[in-house]
């Protein structure tokens, strides 16, 4: 069952908490705009910090189908949009051929008819769906190319593709588009100026504590709070790649396995896999720097207990 | 930040802004400030914005700020001028009249204690929209605080470069050297696909298509072959005084290749890093350079290589390394710090992308050593190894970066034996 779209930013808000997405405001306030005014939201962030999860919370809060598509370098209209099913083809044109009732226009229509069709995600976007508009999930836009951007263009001006056998396909209601970048490299200006633009940061420890609490409510809540206040540390340090959310959220999990209850700087060490992705920042952290600073994390803890 | 911002959002927005239907006025007015701070917004946002107001009401300062963020504001590196703007303007709307009285105290607020400073940009597209009569004054003062930021520190030398010096003749010889500039880095098959008569693959939706013009009677099978591209090019060049005599002809040949083809991304390094691909895409090369000339402002200092590359591998290298691309590193290998943090940052920038290449005018002497710090760091971490000191070795450059790999590596044993 597909639920109302939310009538005004708290009810968004309302919303994404239903689904266990903790948001700032400001992230409900551009998704708000964007199902209002029915216009794409771009998400630009850095990875692990839940982009992709937005949409799939809303789909899963509002009901809506979710229509997915993983871009990658070179992808085309004919893994995008749609294919024709060749082998079909071959074996019907083989069958006409066969029982000699040949009339080429029928045979012609027969062939490009959507039976034949293979749908892919942006034109099942643009289908009816029972459950009213789908969320179209572009997800990772970055990897593709420029052609790709230029011909999502069209798409996302108009909700409608083209087959030229079959002609223009346009969708009902306009699909609940969200793409996602990384930003390996700039979108083009042409495709953000379509759509309400949210930068997804890394949450203050606040709200990191609270998407713990949600994602991973085994941990107790003395370990959360370690946990947080050791990554928030570390994206004051100079790494190369900062531990997103999800590896907040890994590291927990990992912990927990390992049946940890606090931090201590041997577990740290043989954990930091989970937190950290280049051998140059673990390098960095192991041995007296993790200890360092679990020790002032714990001194800030004391102070804080204090005050 | 913007988190930073929240307690003067929980101010209301004052009544002036709201009252009598100015709001869509003063939301005009709000963006075009942004326009002379150098965001890109053009009358379709404007629009936009005063929709997306009406949609999330007016109830809560905090909601009117991120739906006017989310219209205008494109890309990461706007947000602290949105959030600037934002504060000084949206406290008294009356911004033509009063923008100066407003500016000027907060700005030397600053002298005092590390407040945030209102950047140079947002200052300066405030007093753009001052038209009043005390114009002329206010403008005047406008300098004398532009001054206090330009102040930079003192350790660098900080010169503009005048492109203008370059003589006729010089101007001449090297543009017609460099336009037949061709960098003949290999092309990359790519996942997209082309029609082909002696393609590999069979193209069944052209097959189709084709055999249905035909009546089908007969299935004409129709080929396709793999695209090649160009590789995205990353160019570092070292503008330090001891690349002094270099750096304008290099940049001509910077200019030449950034226009020969796309992809191309431009970086300037002595002190610090400057990205100027915006301006070298500019089609007159004079053009682009007075406008290089312009923005850099560590002409001619010292070098810090090892500062600049973690710069960039910390904000750069993930932006425009993407899809295979290659690096041509311009330095002396000369470094003021001594080469610290060097071999690291290298190493890091090597790992990155799929090919580094350095070009070092000072391999032009046969009896180069590689015994500076810098030089050895660097050469255990390039794929290639390249003189770049006049238009000959310029000219030869194209065919040494085409060459054979294989070649190239047995060369760069050498090197770092040499080195070792």
């Amino acid at each position: 069952m597909s639920t109302p779209l939310p009538a005004s930013v708290d009810a968004v808000e309302a919303l994404l908490g239903q689904g266990g997405y903790v948001a700032e405001r400001s992230l409900s306030t551009a998704l708000f705009l964007a199902l209002k005014l029915q216009r794409p939201l771009f998400l630009e962030g850095e990875a692990g910090v839940g982009k992709t999860e937005i949409a799939k919370v809303l789909s899963a809060t509002l009901g809506r189908d979710l229509v997915r598509l993983q871009c990658y370098e070179g992808l085309d209209v004919a893994s995008a949009v749609y294919e024709w099913n060749y082998a079909r083809q071959m074996v019907e044109i083989r069958l006409a051929e066969a029982s000699g009732d040949r009339d080429r226009n029928t045979l012609e229509n027969d062939l490009f008819n959507p039976s034949f069709l293979i749908e892919r995600p942006i034109l099942k976007a643009m289908r009816p769906h029972a459950n009213g508009a789908p969320i179209l999930l572009i997800d990772e836009l970055d990897r593709t190319d420029e052609p790709f951007e230029a011909f999502l263009l069209e798409v996302l001006a108009d909700y409608q593709v083209t087959i030229p056998e079959l002609g223009t396909i346009k969708a009902p209601e306009p699909p609940i588009v969200i793409i996602t970048s990384n930003r390996t490299r700039e979108i083009h200006d042409a495709i953000k100026r379509r759509c309400f633009y949210y930068w997804v940061d890394y949450p203050s420890a606040e709200r990191e504590l609270e998407i713990l609490r949600i994602k991973a409510p085994e941990s107790p809540a003395a370990l959360s709070r370690e946990v947080v206040a050791f990554v928030q540390k570390l994206r004051g340090l100079d790494l190369f790649k900062l531990p997103g959310v999800a590896e907040t959220i890994d590291w927990a999990h990992a912990l927990l396995q390992l049946d940890r209850l606090a931090l201590d700087p041997q577990t740290i060490n043989d954990t930091l896999g989970a937190l950290l992705k280049y051998q140059d920042d673990i390098a960095k952290l192991q041995g007296s720097e993790a200890s360092r600073i679990l020790e002032e994390v714990r001194r800030e803890a004391r102070e804080a207990a204090k005050a | 930040m913007t988190q930073a911002a929240a307690p003067p959002l929980a101010r209301p927005l004052p009544d002036e802004a709201v009252e009598g239907g100015r709001l869509a006025e003063n939301i005009l007015y709000f963006a075009r400030v942004l326009r002379r701070a150098g965001l890109p917004v053009g009358p379709a946002k404007m629009l936009r914005a005063v929709e997306a107001v009406e949609a999330v009401g007016l109830g809560s300062r905090k909601d009117f700020y991120w739906a006017l963020h989310a219209v205008l504001v494109n890309r990461r590196d706007q947000r602290d001028i949105f959030d600037q703007a934002f504060h000084v303007f949206w406290r008294n709307p009356n911004i033509l009249e009063k923008m100066m009285s407003l500016v000027l105290p907060m700005m030397k607020g600053e002298e005092a204690g590390e407040k945030s400073d209102l950047s140079q940009r947002v200052a300066e597209a405030m007093a753009g929209e001052n038209r009043g009569e005390d114009g002329a004054k206010a403008q005047e003062e406008t300098e004398i605080q532009m001054d206090m930021a330009l102040t930079f520190s003192a350790s660098e030398r900080l010169q503009k470069k005048d492109f203008e010096q370059m003589t006729a003749a010089e101007i001449a010889e090297a543009k017609r050297v460099i336009r037949n500039l061709r960098l003949p880095i290999s092309e990359l098959p790519t996942r997209r696909f082309s029609p082909s008569a002696r393609g590999g693959r069979a193209d069944m939706r052209r097959t189709m298509r084709a055999s249905l013009r035909k009546g089908l009677d007969m299935i004409d099978l129709k080929r396709r072959k793999r695209r090649m591209r160009r590789p995205p090019l990353v160019i570092l060049c070292d503008i330090s005084g001891s690349m002094d005599r270099y750096a304008r002809m290099l940049l001509h040949f910077v200019h030449a290749i950034t226009n020969d083809r796309d992809r191309v991304h431009t970086f300037l390094f002595g002190t610090r890093l400057t990205n100027v691909t915006r301006h070298m895409r500019d089609k007159d090369p004079d053009v682009a350079l007075a406008k290089i000339g312009a923005q850099v402002e560590d002409w001619s200092g010292g070098t810090r290589i090892g500062g600049c590359l973690k710069e960039f591998n910390r904000y750069w290298s993930r932006r425009v390394l993407g899809q295979g691309a290659q690096v041509l590193l311009i330095t002396d290998g000369l470094d003021r710090d001594g080469a610290s943090g060097l071999s690291v940052e290298i190493e890091r920038l090597h790992k990155s992308c799929r090919r580094l290449v350095w070009l070092n005018p000072l391999l032009r002497w046969d009896g180069f050593e590689p015994r500076a710090q810098g030089i050895r760091a660097l050469i255990a971490h390039v794929d290639d190894f390249l003189p770049v000191h006049n238009l000959t070795s310029l000219a030869d450059l194209a065919q040494a970066i085409g060459r054979d790999r294989v070649e190239a590596q047995a060369e760069m044993r050498r090197w770092r034996g040499l080195a070792a």
